[in-house]
């Protein structure tokens, strides 16, 4: 029985960890190219209400996953503009991405509400992984996207640490001006990372209204587009410490769920309140060890790179 | 050759620390118009008459007495949040807790309303404006501590406490301060008149407005006419020169959280003191996130708050006339979210002047020299 709860907690902490986990790869990398992306709440919150339309459309949740991506990326190629082109102040155009994606999805989304999905993510049967006792359960009975972000951690890892593009792209957010003078385009790798964050953002948004719930609600990211934002920091922008991090956000959400339907003496407010808490909490705890090791964020984060001011 | 002649073209774009008044005024006047633009275009998009719905919106607004009284009354707590969070912009430090604040200012002035029915007026007000500005104040404070001591970003631990806030207030609404009375409803139960802001007439136009213009002025004047205006804008200028001058950043970043929290509390006391007499869950359709918009729009200038406050209301009540169209009210979130990007890629223009050159080919000239 405890053991049975054990494992269903952990399992349910992968599936509610994963929008977090692609969210914050997403902003890794946009972060690790100097620009910082507060609206990850806002593209999540597009990509799981277009995914969702073109999933009840279409009848192939598979489909809406692509059209999240690509609708992430769209809200993404906005504060590319504004804050790589026009040089616009990097904080104030992720909070208008944000609040953007807010009004946008509930405007898109209004007749959605309360209708349901007739195809979503279905548990994908893995031979020999999915029958293994206990991590069987916990990590391979799940849909493909959860198996696929198993994959995009250790494959965004590669990129940024082991390839000559991951070196450019350090570069870029380190030290945009000395990676320009070696010939790398400080322009062109600041809107590609970006735009691939906000798709990844589209991904972890598509996962809520596709396989976590799986339905439209209003608001429905609620907050976790900016619990990815603080993964990053938790993460110290390294994308294999960010599966980490985003599990065991993911495994706050699902106690404080799963002690709901135990008939716990707390109220069920205060269990939702736990992950924001904790958040707090977290952040407090990391940056203060990041500053007794002296380890810190992309040396150019939020700063526009000019090439008239060098 | 002499065939390359410069362009003999008689105005310079060129870099200007100050931006021209004209440039400061037609960025953001321009900003709103194209944003409502970028929405026609939305509107028509999703197959909906966007010059019927504006038309609608703007008549309703501007054409009725229920519109411009509603405009005002939404104002008011869009432009006391507004003044709140600017404040805070003004040095850099980003408080999107506003929203928060707003809901614990709200419930602290609600404690106070409860716990004393039987009081007179000239207690219950003053003690629920009190109560208001500690429970905004705290929730201001909390994020600013480890900000000015440990440099934990404040962005996400103001914005995380919104959630705390609402999830709070849902819990005190749905549970302990549920009127008994309210057939179950997650209402409190209704303030004694004693506790309610008297209104002007028979509108719904209460005297937070005279709070907010109030909190402008002063605001005002301690930003461009005392040393600690002079402080929070220097630093938000220029961390490095502040250092530099020997100002105190870790105080002042403790000093205007609070005072941000303290006017986004009574944002919140205001709104259910004056408008709703009691506190329900959702009160806030987001004030606290429309006044960043405000805030920034007005270039964190308290006295163009006010201003922009009202074309804010003045969009909010638009947003409910359209309903009765089958128009969601969200749209009006979608067109404040593009006010924004327009006044922030309007704002390259304010950082660029053109300048007429008298001779442009001796200028050229002077240059390539």
């Amino acid at each position: 029985m405890t053991g049975d709860f054990v494992i269903a907690v952990l399992a349910t902490a992968i599936v509610a960890g994963t929008p977090l986990l692609y969210a914050a790869l997403g902003e890794i990398m946009a972060e690790r190219s100097g620009i910082l992306n507060l609206g990850v709440e806002g593209m999540m919150l597009v990509g799981a209400i277009s995914g969702f339309i073109v999933a009840v459309a279409t009848n192939d949740p598979w489909l809406g996953v692509v059209t999240a991506m690509v609708a992430g990326g769209a809200m993404a190629c906005i504060h590319a503009f504004l804050t790589v082109t026009l040089k616009a102040n990097q904080v104030v155009s992720g909070l208008a991405l944000t609040l953007f994606g807010a009004g946008l999805s509930a405007f898109l989304g209004k007749s959605y509400i309360g209708t349901p999905l007739a195809k979503p993510l279905r548990e994908v049967h893995l031979p020999v992984l999915s029958d293994l006792p206990v991590l069987g359960p916990i990590f391979f009975q799940h849909d493909a996207l959860v198996l696929l972000s198993f994959l995009l951690a250790p494959a965004l890892w590669f990129w940024v640490y082991r390839t000559r593009a991951g070196l450019n792209l350090r570069a870029v957010g380190e030290n945009p001006a000395a990676a320009d003078s070696l010939g790398v385009n400080v322009f062109l790798s600041r809107y590609g990372y970006v735009i691939l964050g906000g798709m990844l953002a589209g991904i972890g948004g598509a996962y809520l209204s596709l396989a976590y719930v799986p339905a439209w609600m209003e608001n429905m990211v609620a907050g976790r587009g900016w619990i990815a934002v603080a993964l990053v920091i938790f993460a110290t922008w390294n994308p294999l410490n960010a599966v980490v991090g985003a599990y065991i956000f993911g495994g706050i959400d699902a106690l404080g769920f799963r002690l709901q339907t135990l008939d716990v003496a707390v109220s069920p407010y205060f269990l939702k309140m736990l992950p924001y808490l904790f958040t707090i909490g977290v952040l407090i705890l990391v940056t203060r060890k990041n500053m007794l090791n002296r380890i810190g964020a992309p040396g150019a984060l939020g700063q526009p790179y000019d090439r008239e001011e060098r | 050759m002499s065939g390359l002649r410069p362009v003999a073209f008689p105005w310079r774009l060129e870099r200007s620390l100050v931006p021209s008044p004209a440039m400061s005024v037609l960025v953001p006047v321009c900003s709103v118009v194209l944003a409502l633009l970028a929405g026609a275009v939305f509107l028509a998009f999703t197959g909906r008459d966007p010059w019927f719905l504006y038309g609608e919106m703007f008549s309703g607004v501007f054409g009725t007495r229920y519109g411009l009284f509603e405009t005002v009354v939404k104002a008011i707590p869009l432009m006391i949040a507004g003044l709140g969070v600017g404040l805070a912009f003004r040095m850099r430090l980003w408080n999107i807790g506003g929203e928060g604040q707003l809901y614990m200012g709200a419930c602290a002035a609600t404690w106070v309303a409860l716990t004393f029915p039987d009081q007179p007026a000239w207690f219950l007000l003053p003690g629920m404006f009190a109560a208001a500005a500690v429970g905004g104040g705290v929730w201001g404070l909390l994020p600013a501590i480890p900000r000015a001591y440990l440099g934990v970003n404040e962005i996400i631990t103001t914005l995380m406490l919104n959630y705390v806030a609402i999830l709070w207030v849902d819990y005190l609404v749905y549970g302990p301060w549920r009127d008994p009375a309210g057939f179950n409803f997650p209402l409190t139960a209704r303030f004694s008149p004693e506790a309610i802001l008297p209104t002007l007439g028979d509108s719904r136009i209460h005297a937070g407005l005279l709070v907010g213009l109030t909190l402008a002025l002063i605001l005002y004047v301690v930003l461009y006419r005392t040393r600690w205006g002079y402080e929070i804008r220097v630093v938000g200028d220029s961390p490095g020169a502040a250092r530099y001058a020997g100002i105190n950043i870790g105080r002042n970043i403790l000093l205007v959280m609070l005072a941000s929290g303290v006017i986004c509390g009574l944002a919140g006391m205001v709104e259910v003191s004056g408008l709703a007499h009691r506190l329900q869950p959702g009160f806030s359709p987001g004030y606290g996130y429309t006044a960043i918009i405000i805030a920034w729009l007005a270039r964190l200038n308290p006295l163009t708050v006010i201003l922009v406050a009202f074309l804010f209301g003045g969009l909010q009540v638009g947003g409910y006339i359209v309903q009765t169209n089958g128009v969601p009210a969200t749209m009006v979130a979608m067109l404040q979210g593009l006010v924004l990007f327009f006044v922030l890629a309007g704002e390259v223009l304010l950082k660029y002047r053109f300048r007429r050159v008298r001779d442009p080919r001796a200028e050229v000239k002077k240059r390539d020299r």
